[in-house]
């Protein structure tokens, strides 16, 4: 089991360190950081921007593989991942929003998840009843809708609320109120309120997602032999649902959970952009926009860790999970 | 014992299990065809997400017939007005009709969404049947291609290459939302060929000497062919999606061009005081999606036996399968 | 009813079921007496399992049930859920077919024995883990502390059989409800459990309720039978009687069908016809469109079930029967088979495949993604075989001997990793890719299950041309062959058009037939061809296999865990054992003298349909499962369960151990080889 999970993570490995290089590869030739030094008044000298250029390792005359070369090593030998075009430490910059993304990226995704199992496995016992149904509606409306339309839709009801009532009821910018004075308590309460909106346009396509899959396998579930066995032994219907039915089928979503941190990590991007907040995904939108190579790898390389990690855990749950994986 | 019937010939005798009486289903060879028809027609998502979907096309493409006014064409006498009988969803800042950019829109959007569907589709079946069907490394090398592209949200990587798409147009653009959205696809379709290829009618066609090309043309395809057309389905609604948010950020269609994406970012500052201007293309796009899912989710159960649609006639005939 | 009721157990009387409007089961009245075992038997479709399945309110939301079942005097139909479950497991129990998907596969069988204890009976934990070690050692699982602590995934199917027994019992329930407990076992498997099931009741005093499709289990274990058709009970006499003196002419057909381990070839009685669909069941007796008995009369009223001496029938011809008690082959038309097309004596005709010392090996692969070898599964190692023009080869094995694995070698027609194979005098090594193109012809496979093999999305027409495809034919030759095909296999060319789907069983597994002879063949491998089919309708394709063999000459290799198929079909018979070829010869003299202890193991597991035949056998019960192939054991693979061995002096014993047995010649010239050191012991 243990050798199992060597395998997978060393898998894992490898595939992050040729995705990185072509990650690498592809942001240092597609963006163009040199028009950006090009276009800044006074125009400098050809020179001076290619010294510029040069000494954030991101001078396009120098062929992309020895630029991967000093990166690399740099990031390996120092944890060092380069400056930003502005010449700023990516590190700093990099520290400063990977806690405001990671809260966010935790935060709603196993909300989503959690609220979807349930739902989505309340949703198949009561198969074609009103509230199936409702559940249903609701679920397919949530996944029609972009992430980036969710977040807007939030945003502006909050903007409409703060119009109505005359003062902002939940907040939808930033994720604290600058200055705001006051004990623990009172910025434990701030921070869970600058959350609502962006947990929920992250938490509600989770949601959705989740419970279809569930109610689906549930629904397998329920027709199976072995929910007729315990109810043969003496258990009373919910109790065997409940023990023997769902225990069995939350297994698929281990991997479900892999698939959709694609696409939580890309929808925070959104949420991120859209409220207000300092977060990874804000920066790579800014960085892509300035031409700033070192950024976009950065956030690329923090993507990759993300979404591997989350590959990992879906192999580490899907094993306490399922008996038969671990033989 | 006068019950004994007269001899039957060998042959009649032979041939009786074969005689049809027994088989209860109609003899038609659409009969298939027909079963799915009928499974469809009876959910009553399908049939309202078919309206819808076709509804919206007839607005996207016949829209701009009804209005006079052209979706780039300002009116200067008519700006940020709230909907009337000039302006059907009233005007913008710079008082463009907006009726007219939300149906261009709309038109470009859907257009997207579909041919980002057909060529993921493609891509996902040949790759995956491929990978399934000949094992090996040649499964290694594509399924490592199809990790490695699942490493990265394909969101940051379209964002990046965007920029040097700058002036090819939006059907480079199509192109890049297909090339990275046929991998979760291909999985599936990969695991179906190969418990396919372990399925007796493969081993079969093998077994005659069928060549592979054949068989995965013949066999494989036809058969996870109800799973590709309800994915293709859900794709659509997933590529527009996708091609909304990218434009609204100002990574995917750009200006001369409107898509649903351009007009929502173009309406979101103004959405609390000019609805309009953001409403009526955020409606269309949830509605347009919905419609798509509906679709697809009713395909699933009409083209899959074993799904939850038809879940309580099979569960009756579990029990009976005696064998 | 009469005067017993008091005395009954069970009692079911007009029960019925209705899945969303459609009938399954229709009026069945059943009774059980304290310790007995009533044997429900029927062919799929019938409605046998639904009624077990009623008995107990398992069945799923969408059955509507009515009618009454009544235990001990208490009417459980309708009953509340909560009450129903205080009486499943404690009072009736129930064994299910599939064991591996009747045990929830995330919890450990002892933690899943465990749950059923405490459920009833007021332990606590320790004391509920002390008495399921117990019972798993009563069903004769060995070292049973440690199987409590295994997960169903990791336990053979047998023993998942027995520890679902032992499950079923833990309550001491008065009556057991087993639906097909066997049907997924292999047949020395199928013994043991049977076995088992026999010490339960032994052992508990519960009466039993076996379900079966198996004429043969249902003699050998029951006391009383009720055959059910088409949602009914349409006869119900004690076991002795109802083999006797059938008075249904469905069982009469039933017992005509099956073939014999105790009687050679010849043709099957087959009932014409298959199963009316109960969506849409005419008016009048449901069998009487397959029965040759039938009169007017059953055509527009259903008799009901009426008789003397708890030897009811619902026929109306059911006294004539009683009184002429005439034979099957008298009542059912039987086809004639003609004289075989090939006559000489067999050392004159010419070899279609010699196989000697076939071997092959699989690697054992953990992990998903960097698959690491483990060690070596020795799925086939020294098959012989030997087959001659005209001539029929049964090959026998249970799951795991190795016979698909020599199959898909034989078909690959390449090199053996170890080992000769000829088809047709031709040495498979040496072959060129054109040479096994044009050698494919020559060898065509029919599959076991007709709904796998054959592709549910193309016309039967399309299906059996792809071979002639294959073989670049013409498209006028192709379409002149396809009806020709249909017709010779028993199908209506016009129906040339339909999808799989739209026909029965068995009339795919003649589709698959005459697929298989597009090409004319003249070796046909035959992968367990009528064992996925009902006995009454795998009796015809069976005389559709004697019939083609003699009109063309065919050659079979005939691949059947079913002895009593085999004998019935076979000219000779070789038989498997973990990979190797232990016993070969002519079928009569290695069925009716084994030499090696397996092939009489096996041969003595096979249940007679024969009640008193039944009872009077002597059985020998292997133990245990075969053992793990990736252990290639020295010496004879089979001593580790074999009855023979354990039996001989320490000595002896020593050559079983060091020395593997090689094929041997009974006596000089005589076609009977065994692979065992005390064929005589």
């Amino acid at each position: 089991m243990i050798r199992y999970l060597a395998k997978r993570l060393a898998y894992y490995a490898a595939l992050l360190v040729v995705a990185v290089f072509l990650a690498y590869a592809l942001s240092s030739t597609a963006l163009g950081p040199r028009t950006y030094f090009e276009a800044k008044q006074p125009r400098p000298s050809a020179a001076s921007v290619d010294r510029q250029l040069t000494a954030l390792n991101i001078n396009d005359h120098t062929p992309v593989v020895e630029r991967f070369g000093t990166w690399s090593s740099d990031l390996v030998l120092h944890g060092d991942l380069g400056r930003t075009i502005h010449n700023t430490s990516v590190n700093a910059e990099f520290g400063r929003r990977i806690l405001v993304s990671l809260r966010l990226l935790l935060i709603g995704s196993l909300l989503g998840m959690l609220l979807g199992v349930a739902g989505g496995a309340w949703s198949a016992i009561r198969q074609y009843r009103i509230s199936d149904r409702v559940l249903t509606l609701v679920s397919f409306v949530l996944l029609s809708t972009p992430v980036f339309l969710l977040a807007l839709l939030l945003k502006n009801g909050a903007i409409a609320a703060k119009d109505a009532v005359g003062h902002e009821v939940i907040p939808f910018t930033g994720y604290e109120t600058p200055g705001l004075s006051g004990g623990i308590g009172a910025h434990l309460g701030d921070w869970a309120l600058h959350l609502l909106l962006p947990t929920l346009s992250l938490a509600l396509g989770g949601l959705a997602m989740y419970s279809r899959y569930q109610r689906g396998t549930m629904l397998d579930v329920l027709g199976s032999d072995y929910l007729r066995t315990a109810e043969a032994k003496g258990l009373t219907r919910n109790r065997a649902l409940l023990k023997h039915g769902l225990r069995t089928a939350i297994i698929p979503m281990s991997t479900m959970f892999a698939y959709s941190f694609l696409g939580i990590f890309t929808g925070a991007t959104f949420t991120e952009t859209i409220f207000g907040w300092h977060g990874m995904g804000e920066w790579f939108i800014q960085a892509i926009n300035e031409q700033d190579v070192n950024s976009v790898i950065a956030v690329n390389l923090f993507a990759a860790v993300v979404v591997l990690a989350s590959g990992f855990l879906a192999d580490l749950l899907n094993a306490a999970l399922d008996p038969r994986v671990r033989s | 014992m006068t019950a004994v019937p007269p001899t039957v010939p060998p042959t009649a005798a032979l041939i009786a299990d074969g005689l049809p009486a027994p088989v209860p289903e109609e003899a038609a060879p659409a009969g298939r065809l027909r079963l799915v028809l009928g499974r469809m027609l009876a959910s009553r998502g399908v049939l309202a997400g078919g309206a819808i979907v076709l509804l919206l096309f007839l607005l996207a493409f016949g829209g701009p017939l009804l209005t006079p006014w052209n979706y780039a064409t300002p009116d200067y006498l008519a700006i940020r007005q709230s909907p009337s009988g000039q302006h059907w969803f009233g005007t913008n800042g710079l008082g463009q009709d907006v009726f007219a950019q939300t149906v261009r829109g709309l038109q470009k959007s859907l257009v997207i969404g579909l041919l980002v569907a057909f060529f993921s589709t493609v891509a996902a079946s040949l790759v995956g049947a491929c990978a399934g069907y000949f094992g090996g490394w040649t499964d290694r090398a594509l399924t490592f291609l199809v990790d490695l592209m699942l490493v990265f949200p394909s969101f940051l990587i379209i964002t990046i290459i965007s920029p040097k798409l700058r002036g090819t147009g939006w059907i480079a653009f199509v192109a890049l939302l297909a090339a990275f959205n046929w991998m979760i696809t291909a999985r599936v379709v990969r695991s179906m060929t190969r418990s396919l290829k372990e399925r007796e009618f493969v081993r079969a066609a093998q077994f005659m000497g069928v060549r592979p090309l054949r068989i995965i043309l013949r066999h494989i395809l036809p058969n996870v062919a109800s799973f590709l057309i309800t994915d293709a389905t859900i794709a659509v609604g997933a590529a527009v999606m996708s091609e909304t948010a990218l434009s609204y950020f100002g990574f995917g269609v750009r200006a001369p061009d409107v898509s649903l994406g351009t007009l929502l970012a173009a309406g979101t500052d103004q959405a609390p005081v000019f609805p309009w201007l953001f409403y009526f293309a955020a409606g269309l796009l949830v509605l347009f999606v919905l419609a798509i899912n509906l679709i697809g989710d009713g395909l699933r159960d009409a083209l899959d036996p074993t799904s939850e649609g038809t879940r309580p006639a099979r569960k009756s005939r579990t029990p009976r399968s005696g064998k | 009813m009469t005067t017993t009721v008091e005395t009954d157990l069970l009692t079911v009387s007009d029960l019925s079921v209705d899945f969303n409007g459609v009938p399954a089961v229709r009026g069945v009245d059943l009774r059980l007496r304290r310790g007995e075992t009533l044997g429900i038997v029927g062919e799929s479709g019938s409605g046998k399992s639904v009624t077990s399945l009623a008995i107990l309110g398992l069945l799923p939301t969408t059955a509507t049930v009515s009618g009454s079942v009544r235990l001990d005097g208490r009417e459980l139909v309708g009953l509340p859920n909560r009450e129903l479950a205080a009486i499943r497991g404690r009072k009736v129990a129930m064994v299910f077919q599939d064991p591996l998907s009747a045990f929830t596969p995330v919890y450990r069988i002892g933690d899943q024995i465990v749950e059923a204890l405490r459920i009833h009976q007021d332990l606590d934990r320790p004391a509920a883990r002390k008495r399921a070690a117990e019972l798993l050692d009563l069903v004769g699982i060995p070292s049973p502390e440690r199987a409590l602590a295994g997960f169903p995934h990791e336990f053979s199917g047998g023993m998942r059989q027995r520890a679902m027994i032992a499950m079923a019992i833990a309550n001491d329930p008065g009556i057991l409800l087993a639906d097909e407990p066997t049907t997924a076992l292999d047949v020395t498997i199928q013994a043991q459990v049977l076995d088992v099931l026999r010490t339960a009741q032994r052992e508990t005093g519960a009466a039993l309720v076996l379900v079966s499709h198996d004429l043969g289990v249902i003699a050998g274990m029951a006391d009383r039978v009720a055959v059910m058709y088409a949602g009914r009970v349409v006869e119900t006499a004690g076991v002795d009687e109802l083999f006797a003196r059938p008075r249904h002419p469905y069982t009469l057909g039933l017992i005509g069908a099956v073939p014999r381990l105790d009687t050679g070839g010849g043709p099957l009685v087959p009932i014409p016809g298959g199963p009316p669909a109960l969506a849409t069941l005419p008016p009048g007796c449901p069998f009487a469109a397959r029965c040759p008995l039938a009169e007017d009369r059953c055509r527009t009223e259903e008799p009901r079930l009426t008789g003397a001496d708890g030897h009811l029938a619902a026929c109306v011809r059911a006294e004539e029967l009683a009184e002429h008690g005439p034979a099957p082959s008298e009542v059912y038309p039987v086809p004639t088979v003609p004289p075989a097309a090939v006559a000489r004596p067999r050392d004159e005709r010419e070899s279609v495949l010699r196989v000697t010392g076939l071997a092959k090996t699989f690697p054992v692969l953990k992990g998903s993604v960097f698959k690491r070898k483990v060690g070596e599964v020795y799925a086939v190692d020294g098959v012989e075989l030997d087959i001659r023009r005209g001539e029929t080869l049964g090959l026998v094995g249970e799951s795991g001997s190795g016979k698909s694995t020599t199959l898909f070698e034989l078909l690959r027609l390449a090199e053996p990793e170890a080992g000769r194979i000829e088809l047709l005098g031709q040495d498979t090594a040496h072959l060129d890719r054109s040479a096994v193109h044009r050698l494919r012809s020559d060898i065509q496979i029919v599959f076991q299950d007709p709904m796998a093999s054959l592709d549910p999305r193309m016309p039967i027409s399309d299906i059996v041309a792809e071979p002639l495809l294959a073989q670049g034919a013409a498209r006028e030759l192709i379409g002149r062959r396809v009806p020709e095909l249909l017709r010779q296999v028993g199908l209506d060319a016009a129906h040339a058009t339909r999808y799989p789907h739209q026909f029965s069983g068995g009339q795919r597994q003649r589709i698959s037939i005459a697929r298989a002879l597009a090409v004319q063949p003249q070796l046909l491998v035959l992968d367990e061809p009528v064992s996925a089919l009902d006995v009454s309708v795998q009796a015809g394709v069976l005389n559709l296999l004697q019939q083609l063999k003699a009109e063309l000459g065919l050659a079979y290799l005939f691949v059947s865990h079913d002895l009593s198929v085999i004998r019935h079909l076979s000219d000779r018979v070789s038989v498997m054992y973990l990979g190797r070829t232990v016993e070969s010869g002519a079928v009569n003299e290695v069925f009716e003298r084994p030499r090696h202890p397996y092939t009489r193991a096996l041969l003595s597991a096979v249940p007679l349909p024969d009640p008193a035949a039944e009872r009077s056998r002597k059985r020998i019960l292997l133990a245990g499962d075969p053992p793990s192939p990736t252990e290639r054991p020295t010496g004879c693979p089979f001593r580790a369960r074999c009855p023979v061995h354990t039996a001989l002096p320490s000595d002896l014993r020593t050559r079983c151990e060091q020395e593997p047995p090689a094929l041997a010649e009974a006596a000089p010239g005589r076609d009977h080889h065994a692979a065992c050191h005390y064929p005589d012991a």
